[in-house]
């Protein structure tokens, strides 16, 4: 106990004493909490779109002013030539294209049918889908104006029809920071508690007082405990300082309760700190350890169901995710966060988490050798 | 006297890539107990690797060592009890001050500065007046009497230090061969490497380090007394060219520049220095001084690694 005890006294003198880690420790919640949601965001807006009015009647008029009136849309280019407007999406200055045929008007009134042809500029896709389908809305929208103005709808519709009315649970305005922050908080602890403690024990193997260590008596449990506490207790700190920011700046209040949040990132925690003493027990150099953990964090982020939807994924990627302390956790919170589930409907992520993090503590206790 | 260190037959290679490089080829000697030992060698020689050995943090490819009367092996973490090490590369925490780099030490030794204060009382004295300032910032002499200090805070049996006194001064180094011998008198065996062949005369007994391979044990004394030929020490105005025309002529055996003179010895050892000296004064040489010189362990060292 007194050897441990001095470790402890030890790792936390050298971190209060390391400006950097301090500072990346405080600020790097606030930066990414506050910067990130508002950045990280779904909603696809200022569409750029170039009309080809080959028209030019009063309802191509109308549906033009239609479009550059929604909030979603700018109307960069208004022009009767479809090669200009494609000209303008290949200098990247409009992502729609959309071409009102001459004769719109004409064949709406007497044919009673009408034809028009969009071009969208697929290089994002997120962008190019959304922008089809606000398009596709306004469109219908107009539609429905112009069948008002000439035909009496009558009182009740001829034929039989279906309306769905929705309701969002757990997040009913579909707030979307609601669904990020959680998970991006999970990102900051994980990547906050293995560079960390990935860095830590190589940085002693680089400047040699390992050496000094490893002829000492130290037990191999102690030495890997001094190492692992230290950094646990500061991922609660900045898991503590991210759900503050949380709660003060986007009014996200877990509908659960914060004690299973902790529990679960209490074990969390342990499985993330292993895997970054894993790390360093393989690595000889703080830049190797760095880029190690940098590509396995990137990976579990990308496959950790933040960003993209975990279901969407191919099979092989599903299983993956399996695999991925990441995963679990943003589950979690969201879960707890916004569902207000309790530690009975988390036991299974607890006790997957669990089993990593005896896994790889045990590993890396194992592969921590005082002599070579 | 029985044994402190024994070392039996011991090799040790390193994979570099497709190559093995072999770093201790069949090392075997003793040292005594409360003997100053010294292990004398060029960078590469394999000192540190021996240490590393003889302190547990390495194992050898083949043959055995004691420390203590404990093999190494086997009784690793006795040892690690009994010896203190102090690696050629500063390795306290330069981010902890010198009394926390000590009392860390000290706890993970499980014992106290206060208990052991006797013995480090001599090099803690020096060190005290900066027990607040972080080890980084302290000089490099203050560094290595730090470090003495921490390896010394357990009381060890047996004292191993690489390469203590590389890139420390001129004063710094008598300073710390001085404290060496006092630690000797309080019956610790000491172990010590060094590049400089001038400390070899401060131990007791020393082991000449060349590739891997011991080429000579005995005491300093022991060694020089070894070197038969006479041996000459020769300066001029122009000493490239003095050393250029020397080794051109075919009466010199060899020829190595030491410091300000070159230390020469001839082919034939009842070679006359008249001769030679008119030779040189033929050559054009001015300022010429040649006298015969007792050899030092360098001498002793250039000429066995010749052999």
């Amino acid at each position: 106990m007194r050897t441990l005890k001095i470790l402890l006294e030890k790792e936390f003198r050298q971190i209060f004493r390391n400006p950097a880690i301090l500072r990346l420790i405080f600020i790097m919640p606030i930066v990414q909490l506050l910067i990130l949601p508002l950045a990280a965001d779904y909603e696809v807006k200022n569409i750029n779109i170039a009309v080809v009015d080959q028209d030019r009647s009063s309802y191509s008029r109308k549906l033009t002013d239609k479009i550059a009136a929604s909030s979603y849309f700018n109307l960069v280019t208004y022009t009767n030539s479809y090669t200009e407007a494609i000209q303008e999406v290949e200098k990247d200055k409009a992502d729609v294209v959309l071409q009102i045929p001459p004769a719109f008007e004409k064949d709406l009134i007497k044919e009673d049918k009408a034809k028009l042809f969009m071009a969208l500029n697929a290089i994002n896709g997120v962008k190019a889908n959304l922008g089809g389908v606000y398009l596709r809305s306004i469109i219908s929208d107009f539609n429905g104006e112009v069948r008002l103005e000439w035909v009496q709808l009558p009182r009740f519709n001829p034929q039989p029809m279906i309306k769905i009315s929705s309701i969002n649970w757990f997040n009913p305005l579909l707030n979307y920071q609601f669904f990020m922050v959680p998970g991006i908080l999970v990102i900051l602890v994980t990547m906050v508690g293995s560079f960390l403690a990935a860095l830590n024990i190589v940085k002693e193997k680089e400047i040699g007082t390992i050496e000094q260590i490893n002829v000492t008596p130290i037990r191999k449990h102690q030495f890997i405990l001094g190492k692992l506490i230290p950094f646990w207790i500061l991922g609660l700190i900045v898991l503590s300082i991210g759900m503050l920011l949380a709660r003060i700046f986007y009014g996200i209040i877990p509908e659960g309760s914060l004690l299973t949040i902790y529990i679960f990132a209490v074990v969390y925690l342990l499985s993330v700190l292993g895997l970054g003493l894993l790390i360093s027990t393989y690595t000889d150099t703080q830049q190797q350890a760095m880029l190690i953990s940098f590509f396995l964090i990137m990976v579990f982020i990308l496959l950790g169901g933040l960003y993209t939807s975990i279901d969407s994924m191919p099979q092989w990627a599903q299983v993956f995710t399996r695999f991925n302390p990441v995963t679990y956790f943003i589950d979690v919170m969201r879960m707890v966060v916004l569902k207000g589930s309790s530690l009975y409907d988390i036991r299974y992520h607890l006790l997957i988490v669990t089993a990593f993090g005896i896994f790889l503590n045990v590993w890396a206790v194992i592969s921590y050798k005082k002599r070579n | 006297m029985s044994t402190a260190v024994k070392v039996e037959h011991v090799f040790k290679t390193f994979q570099s890539g497709k190559t093995q490089i072999e770093a201790l080829k069949d090392i075997s000697f003793d040292v005594s107990k409360g003997e100053l030992f010294g292990l004398i060698g060029p960078d590469g020689a394999g000192k540190t690797t021996l240490f590393r050995i003889l302190t547990t943090l390495m194992i050898a490819n083949k043959g055995n060592a004691w420390v203590d009367g404990l093999e190494v092996m086997g009784d690793y973490k006795e040892i690690r009890k009994r010896v203190g090490y102090m690696p050629g590369r500063f390795s306290l925490y330069q981010d902890l001050t010198v009394e926390e780099n000590l009392s860390f030490f000290a706890t993970l030794f499980n014992t106290s500065l206060e208990e052991n204060y006797d013995l480090v009382k001599d090099i803690y004295v020096q060190i005290e007046p900066f027990k607040t300032r972080r080890a980084g910032a302290l000089s490099g002499g203050m560094k290595q009497k730090l470090a003495l200090s921490c390896a010394l805070i357990h009381s060890p049996n047996v004292l191993f230090l690489d390469e203590p006194t590389t890139g420390v001064d001129a004063v710094s180094r008598q300073e710390f061969w001085e404290l060496l011998r006092k630690l000797q008198l309080q019956g610790i065996t000491i172990v010590v490497s060094t590049p400089y062949m001038d400390e070899a005369s401060l131990c007791d007994r020393v082991a000449l380090m060349q590739d891997g391979k011991i080429m000579d044990i005995d005491s300093p004394k022991g060694i020089t007394g070894k070197f038969k030929k006479p041996l000459w020490a020769m300066s001029s105005a122009d000493m490239y060219k003095l050393m250029h025309d020397l080794r051109a002529d075919e009466r010199i055996d060899t020829c190595y520049p030491f410091g300000q003179h070159h230390h020469i010895t001839f082919k034939d050892d009842h070679q006359e220095v008249n001769p030679i000296e008119n030779f040189l004064i033929d050559k054009g040489h001015k300022g010429l001084s040649i006298e015969k010189i007792e050899p030092t362990i360098e001498d002793c060292f250039m000429e066995l690694m010749n052999r």
